[in-house]
């Protein structure tokens, strides 16, 4: 793979908030020189339709992920945790407002 | 015997197959057989650079728009071709190529795009055809790619989709306001049609039998179905859109029938096609020379923002 | 529906429109509320025309996409403006766009200044969004209605353009010494330009309480622009104010070249409808 040539500017990724109440959910990402001209992009780029109301930008470096390769055993732990989840417990079935 | 690394593959390659029969999404960190990642990136990058590409042409008439609501129309329109291509490219990076590396490959003439936007737009009513035959032909092929198997690109298309059912129905509308104006009026749109039928229904691709990397794409479920069978579905669309209008679609040998669809159509001219998609078209110089030029010329603006950012930083991280 | 097929559903969305111009269905109330209108229409749709033609220029495309949201933000204040000043003798705002020659146009010479390169285009963004900012914060209070309601939505977007424009300025002027001299340079090209803006005349003077008087907004625009160059450790630059007489249609020599690319189709078919 070539080296990244003349651009200087960071990758972000960008997340928006369509509405009071809701997360902000990952949209895409862009390219900005710093944070503030970031937010402003974003802003330009994924809310040209009034699709949000607040916008997180973060550089894409930044960006920790959880190992892909170990993704089996890294989630295996929430498998079989069934009394975790509210339809586990039966015998409160029918009882009103539980 | 094989390697550790081979089994892992093997198992990996399993895991991938499964995902795709499963209807799953392949996601960016997930492993994928570096084949579907090349053709993955060429055809992503490829779209990015159409829309990219794709501003020129409707651009150019910006500054000639015939009321100041198509102007502001025409506008939006392109301005959102920027926004598509912005979406592409972002999908195309998580799969580990650079913004830079794709321009470059597209100011140095090393990628293709799509070769319709190498024909000139002499006309305005050049704005009415390409919304109504360019991006509808660009709407069909998108809608299925809503589905492809990598969820960047599928996420992508979808927004890019619903924003494109804009820019087909106002292409429809300037038609429709030439076709009821003056008769000189109508004979530009006439004209217009006329010259972008042909090439809009290229856009689909090479036909089946002569397209080589479709079955592969077709069992990776990035496509869906076969560029004539996309092509047909797109003609049956236009046939009652076209009488709607009062065009007449420059083909005689098409037939149409209500309940069966397309049951016939002319050939198209492949040698005119692959002639433009070789760099011979009439505007291919002139519009990578445009980007190139943008380019070249925007970099001594990148570099100053560079810069102060990292004059801005610098004293934090000291404090830090 | 699985998840995936959720995920890749296209419809077209229904939703309630919201108006398209501000003010649009009053009619100006006297010739001298009309041309006000018009001048302020003009500035703004001759600015919309220039941003326009950077549109896949730009340097990068994030930068495409945010000067076209100004210009089309503009072009809406335009159209608002021009719609309101046609509606005194009958005419609409495309007949007022594109069947007027140059002497007709009230457009200042700070908006007919070429795009020259980004940074000439940001230091006449930067001029003019000040401006326009402190012009629409007041007219907002004007005892005209339609002007107050076209006055209220222009505010939102011109802070936006203003905001955009600052931040250009402070990188172009604390980026790399080649930014930093063009940046200085734009600045005082644009500089002769700002003197008309803020000058009175005997139509500003009937129009008491509807008109914002542009002497009155000096001071809100010469703290903005001192700030903002202290910041970005630029002088204000000190120039001879040029002559320029766009408000009696004596105008620079670019309008005639804007006009006649923005009218060339309208006029060759006259009575069209697009």
């Amino acid at each position: 793979m070539t080296e990244p040539t003349t651009n200087p500017w960071p990758l972000w990724e960008v997340f928006v908030r369509a509405n009071r109440g809701l997360s902000h959910v990952h949209v895409g990402s862009l390219l900005a020189p710093d944070a503030e001209m970031a937010v402003r992009n974003a802003r330009d780029l994924y809310t040209r339709r009034g699709e949000g109301v607040s916008i997180w930008v973060v550089r894409a470096d930044d960006v920790t992920t959880s190992d892909p390769d170990a993704k089996d055993a890294f989630f295996e732990t929430a498998a079989g945790k069934n009394y975790r989840h509210a339809v586990y417990y039966t015998a409160s079935e029918g009882v009103p407002h539980l | 015997m094989t390697s550790p690394a081979d089994a892992h593959d093997a198992d990996a390659q399993r895991a991938f197959d499964d995902l795709i029969a499963n209807e799953r999404r392949i996601e960016p960190r997930d492993w994928m057989p570096e084949a579907y990642r090349k053709t993955l990136i060429r055809q992503i990058s490829q779209h990015a650079h159409s829309e990219i590409i794709g501003m020129q042409p409707e651009g150019n008439w910006i500054t000639r728009a015939p009321s100041l609501k198509r102007k502001a129309i025409l506008i939006a329109k392109v301005q959102d071709e920027a926004g598509h291509g912005l979406y592409l490219y972002s999908a195309a990076q998580t799969l580990g190529i650079t913004r830079d590396e794709m321009t470059d490959q597209l100011i140095d003439g090393r990628a293709r795009y799509s070769s319709i936007f190498n024909y000139p737009t002499p006309t305005w009513a050049d704005m009415g055809a390409i919304g109504w035959l360019v991006d509808g032909a660009a709407i069909c092929n998108q809608v299925p790619l809503c589905r492809a198997s990598y969820g960047p690109y599928a996420r992508a298309m979808v927004r890019i989709c619903k924003e494109e059912s804009f820019h087909q129905r106002q292409g429809f509308e300037i038609l429709l306001a030439l076709m009821q104006g003056s008769p000189e009026q109508r004979v530009m749109a006439q004209d217009a049609v006329d010259r972008w039928y042909w090439p809009s229904l290229a856009m689909f691709g090479p036909p089946d039998d002569q397209s080589p990397n479709s079955a592969q794409s077709m069992a990776w479920k990035i496509k869906r179905f076969s560029n004539d069978e996309l092509r047909r579905r797109f003609v049956g669309m236009l046939v009652p859109q076209a009488e709607a209008l009062g065009v007449t679609l420059p083909d005689p040998d098409l037939r149409y029938d209500a309940d069966q669809g397309v049951t016939a159509m002319g050939e198209i001219d492949w040698d005119d096609f692959f002639a433009v998609l070789r760099g011979d078209g009439p505007c291919n110089a002139e519009r990578i020379q445009r980007r190139r030029t943008a380019h070249e010329e925007g970099a001594w603006v990148r570099e100053a923002a560079a810069a102060y950012a990292a004059k801005q930083a610098a004293p934090r991280t000291e404090a830090a | 529906m699985s998840t995936a097929d959720a995920a890749a559903h296209v419809t077209v969305e229904s939703l309630r429109l919201s108006a398209e111009l501000a003010g649009s269905d009053s009619r100006a109330p006297s010739a001298d509320v009309a041309a006000y209108a018009l001048r302020l229409g003009d500035d703004a749709l001759i600015l919309s025309q220039q941003l326009g033609a950077w549109i896949s220029r730009a340097p990068e495309i994030e930068e495409d996409v945010a000067l076209g949201n100004i210009a089309l933000d503009l072009l809406g204040h335009a159209r608002a403006l021009l719609r309101y000043a046609g509606s005194w003798d009958g005419r609409t705002e495309d007949d007022l766009a594109y069947f007027r020659d140059e002497a007709e146009f009230r457009s200042c010479w700070l908006v007919e200044q070429p795009n020259g390169g980004f940074a000439q285009t940001i230091a006449r963004q930067f001029v003019a969004a000040t401006f326009m900012v402190e012009l629409y914060a007041r007219l907002r209070t004007s005892t005209d209605a339609t002007l107050a309601a076209i006055a209220e939505k222009a505010a939102k977007e011109v802070d936006y353009h203003r905001d955009h424009a600052v931040q250009w300025v402070l990188r172009l002027a604390g980026g790399t010494a080649k930014s930093r001299r063009r940046m200085l340079r734009a600045l005082n090209d644009v500089w002769p330009y700002v003197d008309e803006l803020f000058r009175d005349d005997a139509l500003i003077d009937r129009l008491d309480g509807t008109a914002v008087r542009p002497s009155e907004l000096r001071d809100g625009f010469d703290t903005v622009v001192s700030t903002v160059l202290g910041e970005a450790g630029v002088p204000v630059p000190d120039v001879h104010p040029s002559a320029a007489g766009g408000r009696n249609g004596e105008h620079s020599v670019w309008l005639s070249g804007i006009l006649a690319e923005m009218q060339v189709l309208a006029r060759r078919h006259p009575g069209a409808r697009w």
